[in-house]
């Protein structure tokens, strides 16, 4: 006998995201969710981005890494509130794992959470945890041609953050096809050439960020 | 390589739906995957193979429908199928496109024996 399902086979993990992404909108904190390869340069992205925005907006980090919590010492010695999540090998950020870490958080205080998730470019994208954008990262050493090898992750990020372009010199990464491809696969995504330890090109994100923070919060007011 | 709890899902998923069928036993599950997902169906094949015995999907097969990738275009709504680099409207080249398929990932239906079926009778080998 054949039963009919019909029915996402990710459905638990879709329904807590949306619970997370109604007690994001209750209290107005815009989520972004920054995924890359392990040593693009995630936490050190995330650092740049608090010193920028730290006077304007409440911010708070969730770390996901297999194991440890150096880089949520590394966000708590800037006084900023920083949960660590510890999948235990699992290669992405799940929502429920998202809905523990902001039980921890006073939401009610924050304007932005920034999730550094598991350094990986294949299934954080399948993950929906209630975030408002997916941001991307790829760092100039691993190459210009990234794209073709994982071409979801940039199709589905609102915007790649193009890191360590301090050592473009060094490697032979080509920019111009590197943009072609990205734009083929996401015409809209923004690129921002970055230099997150040196603080080159931050504003320009910094900037986007914001613009996007307050395009949230100009949609609510109406709401 | 997160096929693994993918699998478990959809097995939890299943067997909760058979057994309140009664079922004792899932013949078949069928699963559509969309193109744009990086589900691989050999790893889910494989995970399934590992996590399924000991379940009543034990011995089952899983079956993937996978499911091209397609869009319509905001301009002049012409729909398209198209592949993982080419999102751009075939007609008008506009970029703004709306997609459509691609990226499914759904328990579609099983296919499920009824407790007590007699079927103890051994099918004739070849
Ligand atoms: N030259 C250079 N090195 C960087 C830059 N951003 C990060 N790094 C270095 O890359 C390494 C990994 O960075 P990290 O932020 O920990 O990467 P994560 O694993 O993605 O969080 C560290 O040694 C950083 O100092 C950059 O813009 N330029
Ligand atoms: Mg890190
Ligand atoms: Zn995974
Ligand atoms: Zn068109």
């Amino acid at each position: 006998m054949e039963i009919d399902i019909k029915k996402p086979i990710l459905d638990r993990n879709e329904r807590l995201a949306a619970e997370n992404r109604s007690r994001f909108d209750e209290n107005g904190v815009y989520v972004l969710d920054l995924m890359a390869s392990p040593g693009a340069g995630k936490t050190s992205t995330i650092l740049a981005t608090i010193e920028a925005l730290r006077d304007r907006y409440n911010i708070a980090v969730i770390e996901g890494d297999i194991a440890s919590d150096v880089d949520a010492q590394k966000i708590s010695a800037q006084g900023i509130p920083a949960v660590q999540i510890n999948t235990g090998g699992a290669c992405h950020l799940e929502s429920d794992m998202i809905q523990r870490a902001i039980d921890t958080l006073d939401l009610a205080e924050l304007d932005l959470i920034i999730v550094e998730n598991v350094g990986n470019l294949v299934c954080p994208t399948e993950f929906y945890l209630g975030e408002d954008a997916k941001v991307m990262i790829l760092s100039v050493p691993e190459g210009h041609d990234k794209p073709y090898k994982y071409p979801n992750i940039f199709a589905l990020a609102e915007a790649v953050i193009l890191n360590k372009y301090d050592t473009v010199s060094m490697f032979d990464f080509n920019e111009d096809e590197f943009r072609a491809v990205v734009k083929s696969l996401n015409p809209h995504a923004p690129v921002f050439a970055v230099s997150a330890t040196k603080g080159e090109g931050v504003e320009a994100w910094t900037d986007w960020l914001s613009g996007r923070i307050e395009d949230a919060r100009a949609q609510a007011t109406r709401a | 390589m997160h096929e693994m709890g993918i699998v478990q899902s959809i097995l939890s998923a299943s067997v909760e739906a058979a057994e309140k069928e009664g079922a004792t036993k899932i013949n078949e599950i069928r699963i559509s995957v969309g193109d744009l997902t990086e589900i691989v169906e050999f790893a889910l094949q494989f995970a399934f193979e590992a996590l399924s015995p000991g379940t009543i999907a034990e011995g089952g097969t899983l079956t993937v429908n996978h499911v091209g990738a397609s869009a319509r275009c905001a301009d002049c709504s012409t729909e398209f199928e198209h592949g993982r680099f080419e999102v751009q409207c075939p007609q008008c080249g506009s970029i703004a496109t709306i997609p459509l398929t691609g990226r499914e990932l759904t328990i579609d239906a099983i296919d499920i024996d009824e407790d007590e079926s007699p079927d103890e009778e051994s099918a004739n080998p070849e």
